[in-house]
């Protein structure tokens, strides 16, 4: 399962392993996002976690050191920090609603409004498709100006080649 | 309040958790990155999984099916994975950068080298 | 050396295909899943795979660096594009029920002026990346 695979990762050292099982692990989010039944959001999670950021991960370790890291002084304090965040979090979910319950407030507000009248507004059968592009057309278009600026960033960072002396 | 069948979101947890922990408790540059990549991918599950009916299924409109699922959570963390690969790729090329500068991708030695630098 | 050519004929087979399969996820976005983002990693997925294969001078002969680039910026320019021709017709900012007759055609054509600028933008700044992360490690060998 997931939790075995990212405790690998904890424990793992050699770094081309580790990168091959974050592969594995997006995979296996993929899978428990189509259970989950977001189709669209699987495939982007299989093509960009399991396809580039493996290609730029591997790219990444070709450039520095290959292969290790080192053993560490005994983690205690980060080791408490991450389980009381945990501990927290889970208090927090005693106050969810139900797993899949028609009646929560996500599922009255504006997503039954989405859902019935994007056919008739836009014609568009994915109600996904629909609301990224015209509903909330905004917020893809910061969206795609963050990827540019992405692109810019790592352009002007790496771009002219390393003058050696 | 049902906590019985909250035992999904605590596997989350769990996943964001262990996430966490290999950001802040090892050393090296790229393993922190990958445990940044494990916590954005447990967050997106937290967020899909309330928007989940038992018996609906996916937000694609067909004359056979009665119930979706609900689309607003797919948007938001559609556009979340790709700023999450964007933070990936422009974090990689930090660390290249640190290490032609520094000679090494582990936090210890390059705060060592630092702080000998600045006397 | 056979294990070269394996790779080699394989990769031959497979990008069309893969080339192929991008457009239709973009065309596709509106009746089942898919979209620009998909489509654009895909796509640069395919001439990724070419780079790997037959190395990085090859993929960039195919693709030059002044079209990675200018589809960076184009993508972007398209959409912001879409969203003043909103203006300039007598809507609002990327309101897209002016852009034809019909507004539900508008709509249509909206949506997939938008997604095409998407899957230019993304599959441009994935591509670029790769080069630069590629384009430095030969820069060390050959110093």
């Amino acid at each position: 399962m997931t939790i075995v695979v990212t405790l690998a990762i904890t424990l793992q050292r050699n770094l081309f392993a580790v990168v091959v099982m974050s592969g594995i692990y997006s995979f296996l989010m993929a899978t428990a996002l189509v259970v989950l039944d977001a189709v669209d959001v699987a495939m982007t999670e299989a093509a960009v976690g399991a396809g580039v950021s493996t290609v730029l991960l591997l790219g990444a370790i070709h450039l520095t050191q290959g292969n290790e890291t080192r053993p560490l002084r005994k983690p205690l304090l980060p080791l408490v920090v991450a389980l009381g965040v945990g501990a927290a979090l889970i208090y927090g979910t005693l106050g969810l609603p139900a797993f899949s319950d028609p009646q929560a407030p996500i599922h009255v507000h504006v997503a039954p409004h989405y859902i019935e009248q994007a056919m008739a507004e836009t014609g568009v059968p994915n109600v996904v498709t629909a609301v990224l592009a015209s509903y909330r057309g905004y917020d893809t278009l910061g969206e795609t100006i963050v990827v540019f600026t992405a692109g810019i960033g790592v352009i002007a960072l790496l771009r002219r080649r390393r003058r050696r002396e | 309040m049902t906590v019985g069948s909250h035992y999904g979101y605590w596997a989350m947890m769990t996943l964001m958790i262990i996430g966490l922990y290999i950001l802040i408790a090892r050393g090296n540059l790229i393993k922190k990155l990958v445990g940044l990549s494990i916590f954005q991918t447990s967050v997106y599950l937290l967020y899909i999984a309330p928007g989940k009916l038992i018996g609906g299924t996916a937000p694609i409109i067909a004359e056979k099916f009665g119930i979706y699922s609900n689309p607003l959570p797919h948007v938001l963390i559609l556009t979340a994975i790709v700023v999450g690969v964007a933070t990936i790729a422009l974090g990689l090329a930090l660390v290249v950068r640190i290490y032609e500068a520094y000679g090494s991708i582990e936090e210890d030695e390059i705060i060592e080298k630092d702080s000998g630098l600045e006397r | 050396m056979r294990s070269h050519l394996i790779l080699r004929v394989v990769a031959k087979l497979l990008i069309p295909f893969m080339l192929l399969f991008a457009l239709y996820v973009q065309f596709h976005g509106d009746f089942g899943p898919g979209g620009g983002f998909q489509a654009g990693v895909i796509f640069a997925a395919a001439i990724i795979l070419y780079g790997l294969i037959y190395g990085l001078p090859a993929a960039r002969l195919m693709v030059p660096d002044l079209v990675v680039e200018s589809m960076i910026a184009g993508g972007v320019l398209l959409y912001a594009g879409v969203g003043l021709a909103g203006i300039a017709l007598g809507g609002n900012f990327l309101d897209y029920s002016v852009l034809a007759a019909d507004p539900v055609q508008g709509q249509h054509r909206g949506i997939l002026l938008v997604e095409f600028g998407v899957l230019i933008t993304v599959a441009g700044v994935m591509l670029k990346i790769f080069y630069v992360f590629a384009g430095r490690g030969k820069g060390i060998d050959e110093t």
